[in-house]
């Protein structure tokens, strides 16, 4: 490892400067006019290929799915999937490879019977169909979802094995469209006293969180549609909670009941499970923003660089309180750092895709990414997110991620 | 149309009567098509499962320690294990004094801040294969055993609506609030 920069390196250990990276690009684009004129063709360019399909699916070379499957001992229904980040670019996650945490399965819900239900502290309790809801003004959120068990494997003494997504794959983006609840709640009407709402969905758990009332007024949906279409089971239909930049957990899937109650209810999930708890024995409740984090999703774990030289350092960024407005990256383990490159599209709580040029030169490297969102706040590092924290304290994990990469360009997970 | 989607259209608001709620209404509620259906107190109270803290919304009925051992052994025992420990799922007993030591247990009696969240919670989820399926009397005696295995409750304690919200959790003022962001009081 060399802590000499080039005349072209931004950083320690091979971080390029973007035009360096460009001007690479565009040579080796010049080799494919090297080719004879109007004689070749390949073996699926002699017929004409297949007809339309109904529904589309992926290519047969292709192989994506869910990661990290598992459910709790005992049972089918309560588990996780994970979304396989280290295969994935942009900042869409394909529906079908949305994570997904359930506590009691997936209910198979008949949408002509199901109703959302707004009542307790309003002035007329009040059912909405999903046709009725369907005619209401629709806004959409171009908008990350992660659970705040996400990353939760790295309080770990020693690091976790497995990919990223099998580490990292509990948080998702999509656009979702759907009801703003404050129209509903007008309609309802608010009583005086109105300060938290109870969330219950129709699964058969009766999965159930308090949610301020001042996020459901500020920019919480009942969503109907994941990327274009109708919500799939799996993620709620006919219809989920949506609290952008909240933890999952209280985006509650296959909506049924918003109780509007002057105290939270101290529900299960709320209390015993998604509470933070300090080293002194002390517990925090309702820390629901999810802070801001990055990750590089390429390279990543398990995944092997092939000849040594120029790659495309590739990973996503978000932050719960906003916009990113700032990733860097480093090569030689956090002593040098260069600002990556964002995507164009910057959104407020949504993934933003960050890359950054790197010549790899076939010896040791470490790579970490480092986030800044728009409030200023920066991601900190492992070390600084298990401070006061008990043992066995994994939700709201946001630290620093390294990637080592060996001699022989294999990648693995560590702690710097 | 059908006698139902009838009824459902008397209960709707009058027109007129929506459109004078939603020019009080903010922001987009103004292009609202105001559809909501007015509900009744008993359909209200038919679907809401929450209990608070204070014991609002738990139901009539009454339930033992005897009696909530015996259904523990035929419903619960499988997954939770002897006396609420060692089972393949979660813990429900024991861990008290650990939480601010090396390895911390997180069970009803170590961890949980409300009583209520015991029968709130069996009420909504349990039993795991046939969540709903016990009585109000059933739940209230698995609350109570769930206390007592965690020296919570005697051993000849019953529970009601009354006497759940008073009982006190060991943990219960070792919680901060994160939100308000600028909260600091105990749970």
């Amino acid at each position: 490892m060399s802590d000499d920069h080039g005349r072209d390196d931004a950083a320690g250990n091979g971080l390029l400067h973007r035009r360096l990276f460009l001007k690479a690009g565009a040579a080796a684009a010049g080799l494919l006019c090297a080719t004879a004129r109007g004689e070749t063709r390949e073996p699926w360019m002699r017929a004409p290929g297949a007809g339309m399909s109904a529904a589309g699916a992926p290519s047969p070379h292709v192989t994506l799915e869910r990661v990290g499957v598992s459910s709790r001992p005992g049972t089918t229904g309560s588990g996780v999937s994970r979304t396989p980040l280290e295969q994935l670019d942009g900042i869409i996650t394909p529906s079908r490879l949305h994570f997904e945490r359930h506590h009691s399965g997936i209910p198979d819900i008949d949408p002509a019977r199901h109703r959302l239900v707004l009542s307790g502290l309003v002035d007329r309790p009040l059912a909405f169909s999903l046709d009725e809801l369907w005619r209401y003004p629709q806004v959409s959120r171009i908008q990350f979802l992660e659970c705040s068990g996400n990353s939760g494997a790295m309080i770990a003494p020693t690091p976790p094995s497995g990919s990223c997504g099998e580490i990292h794959g509990l948080v998702s983006a999509s656009e979702w469209g759907g009801v703003p609840l404050g129209v509903l709640l007008e309609e309802a009407g608010l009583k005086p006293g109105a300060r938290w709402v109870i969330a219950d969905g129709a699964d058969a758990a009766v999965m159930s969180r308090s949610v301020p009332l001042e996020k459901m007024l500020d920019d919480a949906i009942v969503a109907l549609s994941q990327n274009g279409e109708p919500l799939r089971p799996g993620q709620g239909y006919p219809m989920r909670l949506f609290l952008p930049g909240w933890e999952g957990n209280m985006c509650v899937k296959w909506l049924r009941s918003l109780r509007v109650t002057d105290r939270p209810a101290l529900t299960r999930d709320e209390t015993s499970k998604y509470s933070d708890l300090g080293a002194d024995g002390r517990a925090t409740l309702f820390t629901f923003p999810m802070g801001v984090k990055s990750l590089l999703t390429s390279p990543s774990a398990g995944l092997t660089l092939g000849p040594r030289g120029v790659y495309q350092l590739s990973g996503i960024a978000w932050s719960g309180a906003g916009r990113i407005r700032r990733v860097e990256v480093s090569a030689d383990g956090g002593r040098s750092w260069a600002d990556a490159q964002l995507d164009a599209h910057v959104l407020p709580k949504c993934l933003t895709r960050f890359r950054a040029a790197w010549r790899w030169d076939g010896g040791p490297a470490v790579l970490l990414s480092r986030a800044t969102d728009e409030t200023g706040a920066v991601q900190p590092a492992r070390a600084q997110v298990l401070a006061g924290r008990a043992s066995n304290s994994f939700y709201h994990y946001n630290g620093i991620q390294a990637w080592a990469v060996d001699d022989r360009g294999q990648v693995s997970n560590v702690y710097v | 149309m059908n006698a139902t989607s009838a009824t459902r259209m008397n209960r709707r608001l009058p027109w007129t009567t929506a459109l004078a709620l939603l020019a009080t209404a903010a922001g987009q509620a103004g292009e609202s098509p105001g559809l909501g259906e007015p509900l009744a107190p008993d359909e209200v109270a038919a679907l809401d499962f929450t209990v608070l803290p204070d014991g609002r919304g738990l139901p009539a009925g009454e339930g033992s320690v005897g009696e909530g051992a015996r259904l523990y052994a035929a419903r619960c025992l499988a997954c939770h294990g002897e006396e609420g420990r060692g089972g393949i799922n979660d813990e429900l007993a024991g861990g008290a004094g650990s939480l601010a030591g090396p390895a911390p247990v997180k069970t009803v009696g170590s961890y949980w801040p409300s009583a209520t969240t015991v029968f709130d919670y069996l009420r909504r989820a349990m039993p795991y294969e046939a969540p709903g399926s016990l009585t109000a009397d059933d739940y209230y005696a698995l609350t109570a055993y769930l206390l007592y295995l965690n020296g919570i409750v005697d051993a000849d304690a019953r529970l009601d609506a009354r006497s759940l919200p008073a009982v006190r959790m060991p943990n219960r003022d070792n919680f901060d609030h994160g939100w308000p962001p600028d909260a600091a009081e105990g749970g």
